[in-house]
This record gives C-alpha cells, structure tokens and sequence, in this order.
C-alpha cells in the first residue's frame, strides 16, 4: 500500500514534468505550426545554465528559476528571428527536420564541452529532507516540483483559455490568415510565444537539476515520450497537454508496480490504444489540413 | 538505349567501389542507400514523412543476425527472414501511425520506434541489450565470405534487387496512384481508389526495403546493437534522403554516400570524433535552410549542361 502511494507520487513527479514540456510544445505548434524537436533541448540547456550560474557566479536555485527560463526564451527568440522565420509558410516537415538537425549540433557541442558526466546540483536548502503525509515518507522537493508545475500549467492555461492575449493567440492559431484580416497584428505575438515556450522547457529543466544529473543528453528521450504525451493528450490543445502530462506519469509508474520493465512503454502502448479509438487525442479535433 | 548505359555506369561505379573506398564503407552506403530509397518511397511519393523508420531497419537487422548465429541460415536467407520480419511489424504499426497525417504521422512513427529501441533494451536474453548481437556470421555453401571485400560482392546483388524493386514500385500503376493520393488523397477516393489500403501497402513495402537494407547492413557489421533502432538513425537516413532530394529515389544513394564519406572523414578530426552531431546537425540545419530540393536535381543540370 504505501509502495502504491509512493509510486503514485512519483508519477506525479514524472508528469508534472511531461505537463511542462508538453504545454510548451503545444503553445509552440499552436503558434507557428513547428514540432519543436529541440524542446529536449532547451530543457537541457535550462538545467545547465542553472547549474553554470551557481557554479561560476554563485546564483542558487532561486533565482535561476527566474533567470535561467528566461535566457532561454531570449536565444529562442534570437533563433526565431534569425533562422526559424525563413521556414515559415513551408510544410510542417521542415520545421521538424530544422529542430531535429538543432538537436544534434546543441547536444553534441555540449557533449564536447561538458563531457558525459552527470553534473550533481544541489537541492535548495528549505526544501531538503522528507515530509511524512499518513504512513509515507517523501521528498519535500519533488512535493514542491508537483505543486509548482500545477500552479505553473494552471497559469498557463488560464492566460491562453481566458485572458484577451490568449484569445488573439489561439485565433491565430486557428486560422492565421482571417486574425490578421480583422486587424490584429499576428506576426508580433510569433517570436515572445516561441520564447514562452522554450522558457517552459527551460524552467522544467531548472526543476529537474536538483533530482536528475545535470547532463548533455538528460533531455534526449524525454522529447520522444513528450511527443507521445502530445499525441494522447491532442496536439495543441493545453488542457490535453497537461491532463495527458499527469496522466501518462501516474500510469507509467502504476506499470513499474507490475514490472520495472513496463515503466518505458506504458506511454507508447496507450498512445497505440489512443489512435485505434480516438485518433484526435483526449482533448484534440483531427486536423483539416 | 540511354537507359542502358546509365545502368552500365552506375553497376560499373558499384563494382569498383570497395577498391576504391575500403569495402566497409562501400557497403555501407550501399546499405544506408537502400534505406534511405526506401524512406523516399514514403516521404517523395506517397507525403509521408516516416521519423520511425530505425524500427525496421533495427528489428531487421537483430533478426537476421540471429537466423544467421543461432540458425546457421546462409546470408540471402537471413537477409530475407529480416526483411520479412520487418514487413510483418509494419503492418501493425502502419496501421495505427497511418491513423494520423502530415507531422502528426512522424511524432507517432517516431514514437513507435523509440517503444522498440526500449523493449529491444529490457529484452537482453534476445538482443543482448546494451552489448548487442555480436559475432554474427556470414555464410554461403561453398563460398569463403570472411572478408569484407568478399562479402561486399556477396551482398551487393541483394542490394541491386531492393534498388530495382523501389524503381519499379515508383514507375507502376501503384506507384502513380500513390503520388495522387500525395498530390489530393480527396481526389484519389473520390476517383474510387482505397486510399488508405495504398498508404499501408506503401508503408509495408518501404518498411521491407529498409529491412533489406538493415538485414545487410547488420550482417556486413557482423553486429547489431541498439544503435540500429536509435532515433538519431531515424534522422539520419531523413537526412540523406533530403540531402540528395525528396522524390528522386536514387537520391537517397548520392545523399547516403555524401552524409557517409563526410562522417567518414570527420571520424579521423580529433576534434569532432566524439561529437558527430555538431556537424551532422549543421549539415542539416544548411541543407534545411538552403538546399531544400537536394543534390540529385543539381546532378540533373550539370549532366544536362555537359550534354549541350
């Protein structure tokens, strides 16, 4: 019993994290129609630039969790000005293929750099030890990790489902061509919301530091269970991206009851289940185009 | 008549290759060539862009490793029993990706894959997980295919076959109706073809090709390793199939060879040994930015300049 309520919160953990990364993939998609195969990425750069800030400045991890997200929006937005923008209009596909080729040349460059070795980043001190809920005993940090990433999801949810931006985003997304022929200037929001999206991935890897190895490759296989959680949950829908996040975590770690080794696939074989009976995703509408 | 001699020169160029290169690598782009063919017949002439295609070439490769270790089976044996092995898992998860179109249909192709890369991991009895296969052998009565060079002669008539067999599947009828359904799938079911009958059987016999080519490639390595079924392979073979031009099928040859002599080369760099990706992913990044239709019509010019 407390294996189980220890494995749900560890699924928790491992959502909250799905959730972040697949909230800004959605926000991404929605915007400029580019499956950002560099999210992993970014959330690897995030994680190391927090850990840089406290290694050669002395910054902790509070204020990283402020700075670093938003660097990383910052070359984002440099990288969408200078090179993504020439892809726009094109099939989709090349978008995909951009990023992917970003991947190798980031990751590999910071292979060369920092080597493969995991970089240990310590957790901050008001959130070291355990907390004891009932019979179990858990980290306070990755109680504080599923916390923040609901309250940060929930926020992003509320400023695009509710507030006067959001509306103009997601009419852009639905279609570009008739927002601007109401007057509303499209291209403006393109460059802060690829920079917002890229400050998620970066602020999941800040949240990631203290409980994985700070390393060049920490975000390589993260991406591809991410894009299967977009799958699931319905490209570019955000309520779908982050019930989907949470959903596959919890299940995921469920499996690892039964056996470790089903931990791995639990998000592939529902994706499977999910494109025989509802090929659009939990929240998503199938595409037109 | 002209038909002739280009096949003349090009089985010219592929005999002479190992001499000229070392065999290894010969064979290898022969194999990534066929791969990367096969990735076209998907992504030029059917618009289906497959992020996946590693799970073929992968599975293909462990199972002919295997027939050809634990079996004995001669080399054409085990290359087939790959090929059909990767035919066979295609049906299913063509099914199910096909589900999906344009990028949607890459994210699920390159999610199956990374399910087989991770299932291919926790299944060490079979695969030997992180050690992978080794020491598989080559074997053909009567013939001695211990060296490479050897082998290299052995194998290249297996990978003519999957060379003309995506040429014909293009040039036929099947192949016309596949690029309509590229071109307005609504039009191709409006005119009465099942489309998604089409797709799935382009899917499958791209899926066998790459098998084929996986099949040869593991058995000319005498090893099959996780590497086979990495995502990083996924995109490579994207890559050259881009690099030498979307819907040219021989393309994806002239891209293989170009993206293999490059890492050949840089493999000698101290400096990038280590670190492929820097300039793998450069070249991808230019010829995404730059060089969108490929070597091969660049080819087309020259050729046609030299001509006039």
């Amino acid at each position: 019993m407390d294996y189980l309520a220890i494995q749900l919160f560890n699924g928790l953990v491992n959502g909250s994290f799905y959730a972040l990364l697949s909230l800004g993939l959605a926000v991404i998609f929605g915007m400029m129609r580019i499956v950002n195969f560099a999210h992993g990425v970014f959330y690897m750069l995030g994680a190391f630039v927090a850990y840089l800030l406290l290694q050669q400045v002395g910054i902790g991890f509070w204020p990283s969790l402020v700075i670093a997200p938003l660097a990383i929006a910052l070359l984002g937005m440099l990288l969408e000005r200078s090179l993504l923008r020439r892809l726009s209009g094109l099939d989709p596909l090349y978008g995909f293929l951009f990023t992917f080729g970003l991947t190798l040349l980031i990751q590999d460059a910071m292979r060369l750099r920092f080597g493969l070795q995991g970089q240990p980043y310590a957790t901050p001190a008001e959130l070291s030890g355990a907390v004891t809920i009932g019979a179990i005993t858990y980290p306070t940090y990755r109680l504080f990790v599923v916390g923040f990433c609901l309250v940060a999801s929930v926020a992003v949810w509320y400023v695009i489902e509710r507030t006067r931006l959001g509306m103009v985003v997601r009419a852009a997304t639905e279609r570009a061509d008739l927002t601007r022929a109401l007057g509303v200037n499209v291209d403006r929001w393109i460059t802060p919301m690829f920079g917002f999206g890229l400050g998620l991935a970066a602020l999941a890897g800040v949240l990631a530091a203290p409980m994985r190895n700070v390393s060049p490759l920490m975000g390589s296989e993260l991406i591809i269970l991410t894009f299967a959680v977009v799958v699931i949950g319905g490209m570019g829908s955000i309520a779908g991206a982050i019930v989907a996040g949470f959903l596959v975590g919890v299940l995921s770690s469920i499996g690892a009851i039964f056996d470790p080794a089903i931990e791995g696939i639990v998000a592939f074989a529902l994706m499977a289940v999910l494109l025989l009976v509802r090929p659009a995703g939990l929240f998503g509408s199938l595409e037109t185009r | 008549m002209r038909r002739l001699a280009i096949a003349v020169v090009a089985l010219a160029i592929a005999l002479a290759l190992p001499r000229v290169l070392y065999p290894v690598l010969a064979l290898n782009i022969l194999a990534w060539g066929l791969f990367a063919m096969a990735v076209d017949l998907l992504l030029g002439f059917g618009g289906l862009l497959s992020f996946g295609h590693a799970a073929y070439w992968g599975v293909a490769g462990y199972v002919a490793g295997l027939v050809a270790r634990d079996a004995g089976a001669a080399y054409p044996v085990a290359a087939l029993a790959g090929a059909l092995a990767a035919a066979a898992l295609a049906v299913p998860l063509g099914y199910l990706s096909l589900r999906r179109k344009g990028i949607y249909f890459a994210m699920v192709t390159l999610a199956f894959a990374q399910m087989l890369y991770y299932v291919a991991n926790e299944a060490r009895g079979i695969t030997g997980g992180e050690n992978g296969l080794q020491g598989i052998p080559r074997s053909f009565p009567g013939l001695a295919l211990g060296q490479s060079m050897s082998f290299y002669y052995a194998a290249l008539p297996l990978i003519l076959i999957g060379y003309v067999a995506a040429y014909r599947i293009v040039g036929s009828p099947f192949g016309h109706v596949l690029v309509s359904i590229r071109d307005n799938e609504a039009r191709a079911q409006a005119l009465g073809y099942d489309t998604a009958r089409y797709k799935l059987i382009a899917f499958v016999l791209s899926a066998t090709l790459a098998g084929l080519a996986g099949s040869v490639y593991a058995l000319g390595q005498r090893f099959a390793s996780l590497e086979l079924l990495h995502w990083s392979t996924s995109g490579e073979v994207v890559l050259m199939t881009v690099l030498g031009g979307i819907g040219t099928l021989w393309g994806g040859v002239l891209g293989a060879a170009v993206f293999l002599l490059l890492r050949d080369f840089l493999s000698t760099s101290d400096a990038f040994r280590d670190a492929p990706g820097v300039i793998t992913g450069a070249v991808f990044i230019i010829v995404v930015l730059g060089l969108r239709r490929g070597l091969w019509p660049s080819i087309g010019r020259l050729a046609a300049r030299i001509r006039r």
